[in-house]
């Protein structure tokens, strides 16, 4: 605070040439990586939270065994620390993406880590919606498929929504530590200038621009999560 | 009641749910038979099996023995599309309409259409013509929410009639709602009957809703058929629990020294509906009584009462005895 109403009160605030060059690559690098992994999430963890549901005890294709086996899998990604993901991939990583440093790069580790976070959210959300619509559907004569496409996604949408905002939101806290190991973003110039080299202009505008972009993300998410929730 | 074959006729259903303490008995040795064109009342305490009984019906729950014929058609041994197929022979109506939130009135009774495969224009000239059956035309495009209890009802019921079933099968579809709206709900399902010739099912716990719109009637108690026949039979009989559900007394002063004797008024055995020979007869006995409450209706096109008397109390059983003695079915009140 001290720092910042010093450089203020100087006049040299953005002077700083890191600032005004490294900050707005770095603010395209965060927002590619979060809106790609973040599609990347929705696009796979939706189907595999619908599995979690659709085969537990109360679920409309009950299944003990796959929901055990699917469980596991996700319990174990969602308990590994993201560093350790994030590093132990790399050779899937490359598989993928043909290099393991730059934001292309960081979006696979990155979204590996958020579906089964998301998935779990996802399961939640159609957990809430009520055995009774699922019922009356059911005596409609409605197959599995249409059960989750007509009942569970509709009548969830808003749940689902607020949960990819919660994910994202947890996205952009990774593409900061994903960017101090090579994946680049706000994450990244915060690091190298800000922290190492004492520059504390630069770490303070990129806190900054974290906490804009998570706001606004949140804003965005709770505004498009109310609206689709007609009870 | 007309002689054509039942369209629905259940034999021996019994239903047992696996527990930790051994099998729970949730139905026993169901037989009962429902008559095309009819308004059939299925009644019981909650816990009774009522709501086990229309899962099994419907195939969402599998019986563990006996048969449900629908028609020639054995459900319980239906599975995958011929199962599918004859759900849609069934129209279901629930206690909470369980109405879609993310769609609107017009578009939740249209969803048993696309289910079905009628196509886009067909869905609509047919939901049109249900949103006119039930009187929501103007609320076409409202949500769930901007609906009042009775009017998601309503929905409910034009969403169940969709696919032109044979059977509507309610579940408690007036227990969520207040007086006003459960008659003209009830008003509406024989109405319906009236003009397409479904077969209604009601479950409930309301002996009203039976009094109202029912032609026959069961009454289930921990799983098993108690009394089960045409509402004018099961109200003239006037040892039968029905008859005490749906002719119902007030509940006798808290405190008293005895003396209240209650007698059936039009039942099978006497056919007498009148208070004033009762009173006459007691009173030429010497067993001199007053009227404490009484119930006097028209039933199943039956008029029935019961009336709680109050006499001497050292005297009941002279009263009992007296009115024994004219054919009356008397019962000393405690
Ligand atoms: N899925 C189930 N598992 C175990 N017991 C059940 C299940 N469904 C119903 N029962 C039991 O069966 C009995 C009848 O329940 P139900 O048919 O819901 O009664 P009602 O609808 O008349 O209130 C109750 O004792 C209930 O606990
Ligand atoms: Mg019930």
């Amino acid at each position: 605070m001290i720092a910042l109403t010093t450089l203020a009160a100087e006049g040299r605030w953005f002077d700083n040439p890191i600032i005004q060059q490294a900050v707005p690559t770095a603010i395209w690098e965060t927002l590619a990586m979060t809106v790609v992994a973040g599609i990347l999430t929705a696009l796979l963890g939706i189907p595999l939270g619908v599995l979690l549901f659709t085969t537990s005890p109360g679920g409309t294709a009950p299944s003990a065994f796959l929901n055990r086996a699917v469980g596991a899998v996700v319990n174990i990604g969602r308990s590994l620390p993201f560093l350790i993901l994030m590093i132990s991939i790399i050779p899937f990583t490359r598989l993928v993406v043909g290099t393991s440093i730059g934001w292309q790069a960081a979006v696979v580790p990155l979204t590996v880590g958020a579906i089964p976070f998301y998935a779990r959210l996802v399961e939640t959300s159609l957990r809430e919606v009520s055995a009774g619509k699922v019922e009356a559907v059911t005596m409609m004569g409605a197959s599995r498929g249409e059960i989750t496409r007509k009942v569970l996604l509709p009548e969830a949408r808003s749940g689902l929504v607020a949960g990819l905002t919660t994910t994202v939101i947890a996205l952009i806290g990774y593409t900061a530590m994903a960017g101090a190991v090579g994946g680049g973003g706000l994450g990244a110039v915060a690091m190298s200038y800000g922290y190492n080299r004492f520059e504390s202009d630069v770490m303070i505008v990129c806190v900054v621009l974290l906490v804009v972009i998570v706001t606004i993300v949140q804003v965005i998410g709770d505004l498009v999560a109310r609206r689709l929730d007609r009870r | 009641m007309t002689e054509t074959p039942p369209l629905l006729r259940l034999s021996g259903l019994r239903k047992e749910f696996p527990s930790s303490r051994g099998p729970v008995v949730a139905l026993e040795d169901i037989t009962l038979s429902i008559a095309r064109g009819s308004i059939h009342g299925i009644v019981g305490r909650s816990g009774a099996g009522k709501s086990t009984l229309i899962r099994c019906l419907t195939g969402l729950e599998r019986p563990t023995a006996g048969t449900v014929d629908l028609d020639g058609t054995d459900i319980p041994a239906l599975t995958g599309d011929e199962l599918r197929a004859v759900r849609r022979r069934f129209g279901m109506v629930f206690q909470h309409a369980n109405l879609l939130d993310s769609r609107s009135a017009a578009d939740n009774i249209a969803l048993p259409l696309e289910i079905a495969g009628w196509s886009a224009g067909e869905r609509r000239a047919r939901v049109a013509e249900l949103l006119d059956l039930v009187g929501l035309t103007d609320r076409a495009d409202n949500h769930p929410g901007q609906l009042s209890g009775g009017q998601q009802q309503r929905v409910g019921i034009a969403r169940a009639l969709a696919t032109r079933p044979d059977i509507l099968l309610c579940d408690e579809p007036t227990s969520a709602l207040d007086a006003a709206t459960t008659r003209q709900i009830l008003g509406l399902l024989r109405d319906l009957r009236e003009r397409l010739g479904i077969t209604v099912v009601i479950i409930t716990h309301e002996p009203s809703v039976v009094r109202e719109v029912c032609d026959t009637v069961t009454l289930l108690a921990d799983g098993t058929v108690v009394e089960t026949g045409a509402i004018s039979d099961v109200v003239a009989d006037a040892t039968g629990q029905l008859h005490r559900d749906l002719v119902p007394l007030p509940p006798l002063p808290l405190e008293h020294d005895g003396g209240y004797v209650e007698v059936a008024l039009g039942d099978a055995r006497s056919g007498t509906t009148s208070v004033d020979a009762v009173l006459a007869l007691l009173r030429e006995g010497g067993v001199p009584a007053e009227v404490a409450a009484a119930t006097l209706e028209t039933i199943g096109g039956r008029r029935v009462g019961r009336i709680q008397l109050e006499v001497d109390p050292t005297r009941t059983q002279e009263a009992v005895r007296l009115l024994q003695a004219a054919h009356l079915s008397p019962e000393v009140a405690a």
